[in-house]
């Protein structure tokens, strides 16, 4: 492979056969890469294809198994991160390395090196901020920030030290359309001052509005390295996945009648010291349709998906109307018993017990069903139960009826939702149904949404993934700060729109309009 | 001097051990280890104080002695939780246990020794001034140095750099390490200070407050100090307040003992244990379910490498 930068001295830096191995899995398998000085260059590949490995390795994080890292055509050996560095690398992680209670100021200080005092990095942060358009305010907690203001802390920590390469990894998963704008921006700048670039991401249309290079990987290998403006997305898609990836039918929808879910004005405090309170919430489903909350993370979803599940309780029964029974103020078990179904966001420790098998991860939802009627737990009857779903959607298990915490997160997530589909339930509630999921098991998933559809039921789908909601939903709402906009079919809605309703944009300019 | 004025002395010497723990604790704690085994690192720092003052007839060689067994407990529970990263509540229990047990072991030959009075610092002329005087400028050494380490923990936590560091692996270890900080060598050095602070109350314990050994005399003054901790929500100026409102309530129960108010002694001798409970329970309310605990709390640390 050639980077089709002018090939002026040796490239930035050369991956020569790295590997990683963990136990049984080659999670990296003799990849190679080549970074030019002032080179954006994707990294692409779906979840679990090795991306995130790769670069913890770059990064001094992990240690590579076997291989070599040739910086500036010397081999070097990163040990940590503090000599990655040293050399000059920087990195933005996908989940960031932020500390919550710590302020802005302090985030940035931790990471330097011993001659930053907090003073010093307020003044450079200033200087930092208006080069690159960085806004930043100092001595902010990080927990009171978006998700967009803490990737611009990760930003401006790596460019403080001056990096010749940034790593970013998956930067735009957590930002808006419009941040997503601004950042493109940046790194744009940043290339042009010679600072290199490895974007890595799932997104096609990013990589190619960004990148003349590009690295694809696929179950730990890189598979081709291609210029992917020059290559169609379906390419690409094709590239990362292996196989042609099939769309998701929509199946005939059986009319839209009956009224499953009806929420009138729920408004809740927060659950936690940073949670985000609901406020005047309404949203109706009704029997085959789906409808899409969208939403940047940390808006009010894991809030709204625990009011509706009834893990936490509203005060007014009226609120949370379920198949025209009101049940704001009743449990989980007494919504499920009128025929509704919850899919929470957490696949391990909330959906699934880890340690325990999947035969006994039945019964965290089916108490109402045969598994356990009586109060005794039917143990046939949950293998039984276990089997099926299995069977029903797929799941490839290590070994028969294994622990929860054994399968990939793909897989368990197919159990998580076959599991509530399994009981044909007239209302499914599901938070981030394909979050960090393959894109085959993501297709079966979204399948299955659609076609329990199909049968007549109801389903919301509360997700962060807008093409995902875009394929599947009928409707939609966007949700910000704990606030829900209105609801609209889905054709009528635009990027842009989205864009400025999770902004909380569009709420204050329609406002200025009714007025 | 008066009833009163002796009053508010006791306080200050009931109140002295459970700062200094607590401390110790705070420090541990923020760089986000549990330690339950403070009641243990205290009674090993007492006997083995106290068994070193009488030997070699030096209170200070009493006082190294102690905060060196604090440490060297603090040491073990430190290999089992951060080599073997096993459960920091059984692992901390387990160290209560021993060290209750291994303290009674060693401080069985000095049964019934007693040592003297160690000396006060008086500052003269400051010193008599009516009420106060004695108060302020005549406490010992270790009163001056408790309040001098409340200073400096606030100082280090806040305004150092290491400190920083400290609060950021106690806070999110996985990112702390992602940024490659160094969280094990970090958290042993914490649990190594929180060591030597329950080492040196459980001196302060023995050398000045009874000034003899008796097994079982820290009574559950370590699990006092464990939840000053939590009720001072990891701040270090809040438990000095909360260090005094404590020994305070220890002290006034014991003249409500002696005054005879016609309340059985035991319901007295639980008011202090009642009143840690109460402020706990009044602070978990008022600030809602999780307050301000270090994010990473008693959570192992395995980095994938």
């Amino acid at each position: 492979m050639k980077p089709d930068v002018s090939s002026s001295g040796p490239p930035l830096v050369e991956l020569k056969g790295i590997s990683k191995r963990y136990g049984e899995l080659l999670a990296n398998d003799g990849i190679d890469l080549t970074i030019a000085p002032g080179e954006i260059h994707a990294l692409l590949g779906e979840n679990g294809a090795g991306k995130s490995t790769l670069v913890k390795i770059l990064y001094g994080v992990i240690e590579p198994t076997a291989g070599e890292i040739l910086w500036e055509g010397r081999p070097v050996s990163i040990a940590s991160p503090v000599e990655a560095r040293a050399l000059g690398i920087g990195m933005v992680f996908q989940h960031f390395s932020l500390f919550d209670e710590l302020t802005v100021a302090e985030n940035i200080a931790v990471a330097l090196s011993d001659e930053w005092t907090l003073s010093t990095v307020r003044s450079r942060l200033g200087e930092i901020s208006h080069a690159y358009g960085l806004a930043l305010e100092p001595d902010r907690a990080v927990w009171t920030l978006s998700a967009g203001e803490r990737q611009r802390i990760e930003i401006v920590r790596c460019l403080l030290q001056n990096p010749r390469l940034l790593i970013l990894d998956e930067p735009t998963s957590v930002l808006t359309p419009q941040e997503a704008e601004h950042l493109f921006i940046t790194l744009n700048k940043l290339s042009a001052d010679g600072c290199s670039i490895l974007y890595i991401s799932h997104k096609l249309e990013e990589v190619r509005r960004l990148c003349r290079n590009a690295t694809i990987l696929r179950g730990g290998r890189v598979v081709a390295t291609i210029d992917p403006r020059e290559s169609s997305a379906r390419e690409i898609a094709a590239l990362m996945v292996g196989n042609e990836v099939g769309e998701v039918r929509t199946s005939a929808r059986q009319g839209t009648k009956g009224e499953m879910l009806r929420v009138e004005h729920l408004s809740m405090a927060p659950g936690s010291l940073h949670g985000q309170a609901l406020a005047d919430i309404n949203l109706v489903a009704r029997a085959g349709e789906i409808v899409g909350i969208a939403g940047v993370a940390g808006n009010g979803q894991t809030e709204l998906f625990a009011a509706l599940s009834g893990e936490r309780l509203s005060d007014q029964a009226g609120a949370v109307i379920i198949s025209g029974k009101a049940c704001g103020s009743a449990g989980v078990d007494d919504r499920r018993r009128l025929g509704a179904a919850f899919v929470p966001e957490e696949r391990l420790g909330h959906a699934a017990a880890p340690t325990h098998r999947l035969s006994e991860n039945t019964l965290i939802s089916h108490a109402t069903t045969e598994v356990s009627r009586t109060g005794f737990i039917v143990l046939s009857a949950a293998k039984r139960l276990a089997r099926s779903i299995v069977k029903t959607f797929d799941v490839r298990t290590p070994e028969t009826d294994p622990q929860a915490r054994k399968l990939s997160g793909g897989n368990l997530q197919k159990f998580v939702i076959g599991r509530e589909i399994i009981r044909k339930p007239k209302l499914l509630i599901v938070d981030q149904p394909t979050w960090g999921v393959d894109a085959g098991a993501a297709r079966l998933i979204r399948q299955a949404l659609v076609d329990l559809a199909g049968e007549g039921s109801a389903v919301v789908v509360i997700s962060q993934d807008l093409d995902e909601l875009f394929e599947v939903a009928d409707r939609m709402a966007v949700i910000h700060h704990g606030r829900l906009s209105s609801l609209k079919p889905i054709n009528e809605w635009t990027k842009e729109a989205i864009g400025l309703e999770m902004l909380g944009v569009a709420q204050t300019q329609g406002t200025v309009h009714a007025l | 001097m008066t009833t009163f004025e002796a009053i508010l002395l006791t306080i200050v010497t009931a109140s002295t051990p459970l700062l200094i723990a607590a401390m110790g604790e705070l420090v541990t704690e923020r760089s986000g280890v549990l330690n339950l085994g403070v009641e243990g690192m205290m009674a090993m720092g007492a006997a083995c104080s106290f068994a070193a003052a009488v030997t070699f007839d030096s209170t200070l060689l009493g006082v190294a002695a102690g905060i060196l067994a604090g440490a060297l407990m603090s040491a073990l529970f430190a290999l089992v939780v951060l080599g073997f990263a096993a459960n920091q509540v059984g692992s901390g229990l387990a160290l209560t246990i021993l060290g209750l047990g291994l303290a009674g072991l060693i401080g069985a030959p000095f049964v019934g020794s007693r040592r003297d009075p160690i000396a006060v610092v008086d500052v003269p002329g400051l010193s008599d001034m009516p009420l106060i005087g004695r108060l302020f400028f005549e406490q010992d050494l270790f009163v001056y140095g408790s309040i001098a380490l409340t200073v400096l923990v606030a100082f280090y936590l806040t305004r150092t750099r290491s400190g920083l560091m400290l609060r950021s692996v106690g806070e999110n270890h996985t990112s702390a390490h992602g940024l490659g900080l160094p969280v094990w060598r970090i958290r042993f050095l914490a649990i190594l200070f929180g060591g030597a602070c329950s080492g040196l109350a459980g001196a302060y314990l023995a050398l000045v407050y009874t000034r003899f050994w008796s097994p079982g005399m820290t009574a559950g003054r370590g699990w006092i100090a464990l939840a000053l901790v939590v009720f001072a929500a990891w701040r270090p100026g809040w438990a000095l307040v909360g260090a005094y409102i404590f020994g305070a309530a220890t002290v006034l129960q014991l003249h409500a003992q002696a005054a005879q108010f016609g309340v059985p002694s035991q319901v007295l001798s639980a008011v202090p244990y009642l009143a840690t409970i109460l402020a706990l329970l009044a602070l978990s309310i008022r600030r809602g379910r999780a307050i301000g605990a270090p994010g990473s709390l008693g959570m192992p640390f395995v980095p994938d490498r």
